[in-house]
């Protein structure tokens, strides 16, 4: 008698929260298109099970400035575009990507300028017809300090910013509250403070259909097995109903991955190492398909190959 | 899964001779399930009883190994999410060669001696696939042998057909490689291949009923170590069979389907990162063995070190040993730095300064294996645990010099440091370990 195996299939009675990026005309702004993510019934790609209603998506990181301090192999691909934020947003949507996150910066004197952050935002916001992220420098005085005119400049548009973190949220959230923007809570690997974060910001009153979840990112090889079964966590919390768990996922890659040595250095490393550029773009790929197996809705990414082969991945992972 | 006494009871003689030294079948039967006492105690166990308790013992997913010399073991894992335990087995990595390439005893030697330390550990591959490519039996077991004089590590042997399994099995006898693969049209023969050369099996079928009618086949054939190819179609395939095939292993204790994976990445790959991506997929989802088409250093470094870190227990992070380290063989004058004790941190700071050819002492502190901010964050790389470690690991009798460098990531407690060792000047060093060479060069 042949056996027939029954498909094990779990009953989630939870789902992850849909938050649009960008908005359109229509919508109050000026983006060509918005971006949704988040809406998983179920664990990452698992078709057999639940409905995943939007692919994950993938953001190009940029700067404000010329960023003098990332590896060679970026600067040699991006070549000139990264002088100027606008043209290099311009020719990141030319490639493909489907977001921009913009990152501000002090400027030399170490000074946070709100005024000329706003105008970044305002400039990239031109060049390219894709919804925004920013995030400030990660200083909390310095995030309010541009995070704030930025909202601003911006409103209306649905950019996400942050980050927020527990102890420098309000002003941000108040921000993005009254620009109708959406804002990304940080919290550093731990389900109960992420949980406890958003409820912070509910508690704002900012609706849970604007926050994007920050579980910090750990590169390949650099803790990301910490931030990966944090992700599994928050998700089968989600899925399990606990209602702040729910926000979509974002996982900043880019800039984790090519923090490393084997992204940075191209000289004195073991030659089992391989060919430097490769490894940089492997270093960073791998990464965001570990953290996309373990259900982040939104990866960053700096290299322009690894654009091209995580979106591939996604569309892969998409066919049922 | 385990049987409660009153299971255990039932399939014993209940006669409470006593023999086994417990007053009855009961005693015995509650003892036994606690794993108190052993079956062999009881003289009159009838053989089926055996059986019986020795399958419901069994793991839910069964421990395979392949090779004798350079081994490797997968399967027996218990959960489906790491943070549940931990995953056990790190799934095996190979290489797959055709018997027709040119270069195979090449490839075979590249695989054998490719060796990368992360950590403090070295990272290999695990095993080499030999393709019946040509079809003929003469050519692979030619090929085999050829591969065999370069390397101990294990085979997997891919041929559909018997007769070229049996002539490369004749010269792999005793080296337990892997068969690949039986499937509905040959599986008694290739069981009884494997069996006769006490090889381990592969079945493969594009259907979970298909795979379960295979297995059962095999275990009745007397194969036991047996290797499951759901044969996906894509990366999405992949995911889901490979979930479902673990999930009724350990959820439904579904025995047919206990045993481990193999993953074969390059198929349906358009390129050889494509080829990687799968494989990064088989590493966290399931995989036992991973067969990779091409052989590129980069691409395998981060497939290893993706496989340490998912396969590192979530309970223990990998550390090393509080003290005074010497690198470079250091004089009483030489620069001293202090670190903590995770083994990533501890390594990354150590390989840069051995790098750099720069003498200095490295005095490792106990934060519990946790990276400097995350343990300056849990305060376990505070000013108090540097002095404490200063004192105890007695760093004053070795150096002669009051100086000591701390990473720059905690810049912040140099003015407590400063308090707690009275007398010593407190150096900021580059917050990432890649700028310490050109650090040291300015120390005098
Ligand atoms: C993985 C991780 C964890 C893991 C722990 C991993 C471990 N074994 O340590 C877990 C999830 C457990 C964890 C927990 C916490 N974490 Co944590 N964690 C990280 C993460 C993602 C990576 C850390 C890492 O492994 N780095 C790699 C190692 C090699 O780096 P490193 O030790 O700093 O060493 C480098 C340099 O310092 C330098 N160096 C080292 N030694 C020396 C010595 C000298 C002399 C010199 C010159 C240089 C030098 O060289 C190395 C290579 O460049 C970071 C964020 C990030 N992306 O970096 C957050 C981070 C460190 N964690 C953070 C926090 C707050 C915490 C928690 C307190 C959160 C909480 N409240 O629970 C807890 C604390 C632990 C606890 N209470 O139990 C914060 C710290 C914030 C801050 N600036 O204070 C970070 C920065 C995240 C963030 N942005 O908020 N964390
Ligand atoms: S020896 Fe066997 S039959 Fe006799 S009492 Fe013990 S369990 Fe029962």
């Amino acid at each position: 008698m042949p056996t027939t195996v029954e498909i094990p299939k779990e009953k989630w009675t939870g789902k992850v929260r849909e938050v649009t990026l960008g908005a359109t005309p229509s919508n109050g702004g000026t983006r060509g298109r918005e971006v949704v993510v988040g809406g998983e019934a179920t664990l990452p790609f698992l078709h057999f099970e639940g409905a995943i209603p939007h692919p994950p998506v993938v953001a190009v990181e940029i700067l404000d400035r010329y960023p003098d301090d990332w590896a060679a192999p970026l600067k040699e691909v991006w070549g000139d575009v990264m002088k100027d934020p606008a043209a290099w947003a311009r020719k990141a949507e030319e490639l493909g990507a489907e977001l921009i996150m913009l990152k501000l910066t002090l400027n030399e004197s170490g000074a946070a300028d709100g005024a000329r952050a706003a105008d970044v935002v305002k400039a990239v916001l031109g060049a390219t017809t894709l919804p925004l992220i920013v995030r400030g420098p990660g200083q909390a005085e310095a995030d309010n300090a541009m995070l704030v005119p930025v909202c601003e400049k911006a409103a209306g548009e649905r950019i996400a910013v942050g980050l927020c973190e527990d102890k420098n949220y309000r002003t941000i959230v108040a921000a993005a509250m009254a620009n109708n923007h959406l804002v990304i809570a940080s919290t550093p690997i731990d389900v109960n403070l992420a949980k406890q974060l958003n409820i912070l910001i509910s508690d704002m009153r900012m609706p849970m259909e604007r926050i994007l979840m920050d579980p910090t990112t750990g590169a390949l090889g650099y803790g990301i097995e910490y931030t990966y079964s944090v992700m599994e966590r928050l998700r089968l919390a989600a899925l399990s109903g606990d209602s702040m768990t729910q926000q979509p996922m974002i996982c900043f890659v880019g800039e984790e991955s090519w923090r490393q040595k084997e992204s940075r250095v191209g000289q004195g490393v073991p030659a089992e190492w391989g060919d430097w550029h490769h490894r940089g773009v492997i270093w960073e790929t791998v990464t965001a398909v570990a953290l996309l197996e373990a259900g982040a809705d939104i990866v960053t990414v700096r290299h322009p190959k690894t654009l091209e082969l995580v979106q591939s991945t996604i569309q892969k992972l998409m066919a049922s | 899964m385990p049987l409660s006494g009153l299971e255990i009871y039932k399939l014993l003689p209940k006669t409470n001779c006593k023999e086994c030294g417990f007053p009855t079948c009961l005693a015995f039967a509650m003892k036994l399930a606690a794993k108190q006492a052993e079956l062999s105690a009881c003289p009159y166990v009838s053989e089926e009883a055996k059986q019986a308790l020795a399958a419901a013992a069994a793991p839910p997913i069964r421990l395979v190994t392949l090779g004798t010399e350079r081994s490797f073991s997968v399967g027996n894992e218990t959960v489906l999410f790491r943070h549940e335990k931990t995953f056990y087995h790190e799934p095996g990595l190979a290489l797959r060669v055709k018997d027709t390439d040119p270069a195979l005893e090449e490839k075979v030697a590249l695989v054998d001696g490719f060796s990368v330390e992360r950590v403090g550990m070295n990272l290999v591959m695990n095993a080499l696939a030999i393709e019946n490519a040509s079809g003929d039996a003469g050519t692979f077991a030619g090929a085999v042998a050829k591969a065999r004089a370069k390397t101990k590590l294990p085979f997997i042997l891919m041929s559909d057909s018997p007769d070229a399994m049996k002539a490369a099995l004749e010269k792999e006898g005793g080296m337990k490689p892997l068969v690949y693969a039986a499937s509905d049209g040959n599986v008694e023969a290739m069981a009884a291949l494997a069996k006769a050369h006490g090889a381990s099996l592969a079945v493969k079928a594009e259907t979970l009923d298909g795979l379960a009618a295979l297995t059962e086949k095999a275990t009745a054939a007397g194969v036991e170590d047996l290797v499951l190819d759901p044969m996906p179609r894509h990366l999405a395939g992949a995911l889901a069979a490979f979930t479902q095939l673990r999930r009724l292993a350990l959820k439904k204790n579904f025995r047919p389907l206990g045993y481990p994976i193999i993953a074969f990445a390059g198929n349906g790959a358009n390129s050889p990162e494509e080829e990687t991506i799968a494989a990064a997929q088989a590493i966290c989802k399931y995989a036992g063995i991973i067969v990779l088409d091409h052989f590129d250093a980069a691409d395998v470094y981060a497939l290893m070190t993706l496989r340490q870190n998912i396969f590192t227990d979530p309970q223990k992070p990998i550390q090393v040993s509080p003290g005074l380290y010497e690198i470079n063989s250091p004089k009483p004058g030489d620069p001293l730095m202090v670190t903590t004790n995770f083994s990533l941190t501890y390594f990354s700071v150590a390989g840069e300064v051995e790098g750099a050819g720069k003498p200095a002492w490295l005095l490792v502190t106990d934060s519990e294996g946790m990276s400097v901010l995350t343990a300056w964050a849990a305060g376990k790389f505070d000013a108090e645990v540097i002095a404490k470690a200063v004192k105890n690991f007695q760093v004053e009798s070795k150096i002669n010099h009051h100086k000591i460098i701390i990473p720059g990531f905690v810049a912040t407690i140099s003015g407590d440091l400063e308090e707690e060792l009275p007398g010593w000047e407190v150096l900021v060093g580059p917050r990432e370990a890649v700028d310490i060479p050109a650090y040291l060069k300015l120390w005098q």
